[in-house]
């Protein structure tokens, strides 16, 4: 690796040279992949990159949480066709994470809105006014990121994460009792149903609480061969910095699993009052309850299709559809995982993308590491130091699977032979 | 052989003639403990070894401060303000106490960045823990600014 770095630099560079190919980078953009798998850089440092959706003709659309060049939507094309992005505008006054295309327009989150822009065939740039389709969200300080999806039968559903760690009366302070019953999850810690064409809806007068007990579910995506939902929760945090006596460090780290979710309408995952044990392999109640990392959690809670190691933060999620990569990932699951912050003084851990191979609409096998690598470091002591992170997913039309970081604003095209 | 050596052995032979002397006087000692007196000197000879002592306010930021701000300080992106170079450490200490004993919350800028979490209030922390802390973030993660001492943080928590 050190000697084709070396070369590379003693000679011109080799990317450049081969920018007419489409021709993956010689170290797959720094990337670790199964066999047969390449990536390229199809665009850098564009900002913090939260999100993205590619539209039918390639056109990729970024969210971004903090405006760049006066815009929060990064609208890029690759007009020569080399799998790179050559041109790059920035576009519209919100900034964010959710974005989608949908119905010729491009759906964009910010925290307490949900607006779309027309697109009109052959633009790069989608129209200057959005419209709004859904607003009345809450100003929250913590969990205020709104992605959200479409079904098939025009409607669209955005996580409105919980602004709270546990729904402690005081946030995140050792020795607050939990609210009981949560007076957050009346609007907030769940998924609520819009309309994906009506303008103006509020959340509160037009909004319908389609799932409940969800802390902050980033990642969320509708499956359009099973019909259904699923969603990742980010488990709540601290239990051993406000419950040392019932967790060590170690627990801490490694409680609770992230929850990767089949939602149906009314469910009811059980936050704030209840936590999945990966070790257990049960929900638990939360020590905010009563819990004491024993005591069973409270029986409406749902479980987990999977769980995934604690901390881990899961920040999209994809079915893939395309022909390019192996059967074996057909119909199967990409998770974006972001990475935690709180498992010190243990490492920290994700901060890569999964896949779960799936059947019937099931997991149908254990989970692998997909993509490692983004953080440029081995192992991940402090958020900080890793070079690139994992948030958004996406398909393009060849079937390639297209990768956000949000630290550096890197877009990875990962492609099979 | 190096001087370096040189005064390692005499250090031993030195400190093994002070401890015999000693156990002939029948001190009621044991070995192990004249042996610790002994242990120091000799890494105390040693050129780049100082049996430096651990921060006191490591500890408790360790225990308190860590899990959100990080080993390094470096804090979380998007969430957590950094404590290091161009942070807020070297803001007027009378500030720094009220943000640990008060919290913190709206839209700050660090560094660069904007921050919007909301850091809760510490007010479980003893005055010498607050001191401590407070005077560790302020000497360390890259930072060389005024300590910060007990009588200080009780002034400002009674109002003062």
């Amino acid at each position: 690796m050190i000697t084709m770095a070396f070369m590379g630099a003693c000679q011109s560079n080799p990317n450049k040279n081969s920018a007419k190919q489409l021709a993956a980078d010689a170290d797959n953009a720094g990337l670790k992949l199964p066999e047969g798998f390449s990536a390229l850089v199809y665009a850098d440092d564009i900002g913090r990159a939260r999100h993205l959706a590619i539209n039918t003709n390639g056109d990729v659309y970024v969210s971004l949480s903090n405006k760049k060049k006066g815009g929060g939507i990064v609208c890029l094309r690759d007009e020569n066709k080399d799998g790179r992005a050559d041109i790059i505008k920035y576009h519209g006054v919100y900034d964010g994470t959710g974005i989608k295309i949908n119905n010729g327009y491009v759906y964009f989150g910010s925290d307490q809105m949900v607006v779309r822009y027309k697109l009109t065939e052959g633009e790069l740039l989608p129209a200057a006014k959005p419209e709004v389709i859904a607003k009345g969200f809450d100003d929250q300080n913590q969990h205020a990121a709104k992605p959200f999806t479409f079904d098939q039968a025009g409607n669209m559903y955005v996580t409105v994460g919980a602004p709270s760690n546990a729904c402690q009366l005081e946030d995140r302070t050792k020795g607050s009792p939990g609210m009981d019953p949560c007076p957050l999850l009346a609007m907030h810690g769940g998924i609520w149903r819009f309309k994906a064409d009506v303008l103006n809806q509020d959340q509160a007068k037009d909004g319908y609480r389609y799932a409940t007990g969800i802390r902050n579910a980033l990642a969320i995506t509708w499956n359009t061969v099973e019909n259904k939902l699923f969603a990742l929760q980010h488990g709540r945090d601290q239990l051993g910095s406000f419950y040392p006596e019932l967790y060590t460090k170690e627990q801490s780290a490694q409680l609770p699993a992230e929850e990767f979710l089949s939602v149906s309408e009314g469910s009811d995952f059980g936050w704030p009052y209840s936590y999945y044990d990966p070790i257990q392999n049960k929900k638990v109640l939360a020590p905010e309850y009563g819990g004491d990392g024993k005591k069973p959690g409270r029986p409406d809670a749902e479980d987990p299709i999977l769980a995934f190691p604690a901390h881990t933060a899961p920040n999209d999620v994809l079915f893939y559809t395309g022909s390019m990569f192996p059967e074996k990932y057909k119909n199967g699951a990409f998770i974006a995982f972001h990475g935690s912050w709180n498992r010190a003084p243990l490492p920290q851990e994700g901060y890569y993308v999964a896949f779960v191979p799936f059947k019937d609409g099931v997991p149908s096998g254990a989970w692998e590491i997909f993509a490692n690598g983004f953080a440029g470091i081995d192992v991940v002591t402090n958020p900080g130091d890793a070079k690139h992170r994992p948030c958004g997913l996406a398909q393009a039309p060849d079937g390639s699977l297209f990768v956000s970081d949000d630290s550096n604003g890197r877009i990875y095209r990962i492609a099979y032979k | 052989m190096s001087s370096i050596v040189k005064q390692l052995i005499f250090s031993v032979v030195l400190g093994v003639f002070v401890i015999s002397h000693q156990e002939s006087r029948g001190a009621n000692n044991t070995g192990s403990v004249r042996s610790e007196p002994l242990a120091k000197e000799i890494s105390g000879n040693q050129p780049g070894k100082t049996a430096a002592k651990e921060h006191p306010g490591k500890a408790a930021y360790t225990k308190y401060c860590l899990v959100c701000h990080q080993a390094n300080g470096s804090g979380v992106p998007g969430m957590f303000p950094p404590l290091g170079k161009g942070s807020w450490a070297g803001r007027d200490p009378k500030e720094l106490v009220l943000i640990i004993t008060k919290g913190l919350s709206g839209k700050i800028e660090v560094n660069g960045e904007v921050y919007k979490s909301a850091m809760p209030p510490q007010a479980y922390l003893t005055d010498k823990e607050i001191a401590d802390i407070l005077t560790y973030i302020r000497s360390d993660f890259g930072n060389s600014f005024k300590p910060v001492d007990v009588e200080f943080v009780k002034k400002v928590r009674s109002g003062k």
